[in-house]
């Protein structure tokens, strides 16, 4: 059960979770979402088979009101 | 009838509005659709943040959006670096399956201004990267002017500085902008009214992003509505031809027939 940390949060997550499952656990859809691993822009085509290690720091965003 | 046939176009797609609405500042996503509505745009801002801390259900604002058949425009807002910029632009297009950007690179806290060094960088490696990128830059022509030919799609100086209201500090410069590049100059920021906009359309622009000026007023419906009518009306009056100003009366009523009485 590895730690990782989700927008500034920690966050255990469940042995071999990937960046879809996070997402879905974490916004509850994928549509209008982007994400970021340790600083660098993870592709939509990558998440399915990238595999969350002890200690990565995720960026889950989405859309909020700007000008 | 001048506004149906004189289309906005921006890297070769037409726009069916010249006046493009940023979402910050609305009070709630029911104020902000009747504003889209009101406005007639045909395109608005969005910003990309964590999920937790972004109002609403995850995925509200899309549904907005795409329920307002607009196109979004992402920004890179709250970035510092060009180094930040080209990542929230390239996380923006994961999101919103979009390569336009709203590009903004801000030099400090207090203004709010473009720093224009971080600008072109950034602006240079979007391009790269395959982006139309819409920078929001100073009122400096030659900076506009680097911008535009190192690529960007479009460039967007500032009226004044972001949420200020105070209008179009410089209107000389914008003028000269329009003059010294060839793609679209949209007037963004500023704006505190609906004779700013017109303003900005006379001086030539060929579009307004505006935000605060709809989203913070009394009532953000009727400016919007206001708005939509001053962007046409400054578009139609800037290619109406104005009379040169005089410094004394030119009586439009002739002489010739007055009674003697």
């Amino acid at each position: 059960m590895p730690d990782v940390l989700v927008n500034g949060n920690a966050r255990r997550v469940p042995d071999e979770t990937t960046v879809a499952q996070l997402v879905l656990l974490v916004a509850g859809l994928s549509r209008g979402i982007a994400v970021a691993v340790n600083g660098e822009v993870l592709t939509r085509s990558a998440w399915p088979a990238t595999v969350l290690s002890a200690g990565d720091e995720v960026e889950v965003l989405t859309a909020a009101q700007g000008g | 009838m001048v506004e149906l046939t004189d289309r906005l176009v921006i890297a070769g797609e037409a726009l069916s509005s010249r006046l493009i609405l940023g979402t910050g500042g609305a009070s709630s996503l029911a104020a902000l659709e009747a504003a889209i509505t009101a406005s007639a745009t045909a395109m608005v801002t969005v910003a990309l943040r964590r999920v937790d801390a972004a109002a609403g259900q995850p995925g509200g604002l899309i549904d907005l959006i795409d329920r307002c058949g607009v196109r979004v425009l992402p920004n890179t807002a709250g970035c510092y670096t060009a180094a930040e910029a080209v990542k929230v632009a390239h996380l923006a297009r994961e999101a919103f399956a979009t390569n336009w950007v709203k590009l903004e690179v801000i030099g400090d806290d207090r203004t709010l201004l473009p720093d224009a060094v971080e600008l072109v960088r950034a602006a240079e490696q979007l391009v790269d990267d395959g982006f139309v990128v819409l920078p929001y830059t100073t009122d400096d022509p030659v900076l506009a002017r680097r911008l535009a030919d190192l690529g960007c799609a479009a460039v967007m100086p500032a009226g004044a500085p972001i949420g200020s209201g105070l209008g179009i500090t410089n209107p000389h410069h914008i003028r000269l902008i329009r003059q010294v590049v060839d793609v679209p100059v949209i007037l963004d920021a500023g704006i505190g009214t609906a004779s700013d906009a017109a303003l900005a359309m006379e001086l030539g622009c060929d579009a307004v992003l505006l935000a605060t000026a709809v989203t913070r007023a009394q009532d953000p419906t009727a400016m919007a509505h206001a708005m939509r009518h001053a962007v046409t009306a400054g578009r139609l009056a800037a290619g109406a031809g104005r009379i040169p100003r005089r410094f004394h009366a030119l009586a439009s009523t002739p002489d010739e027939g007055r009674p003697d009485l």
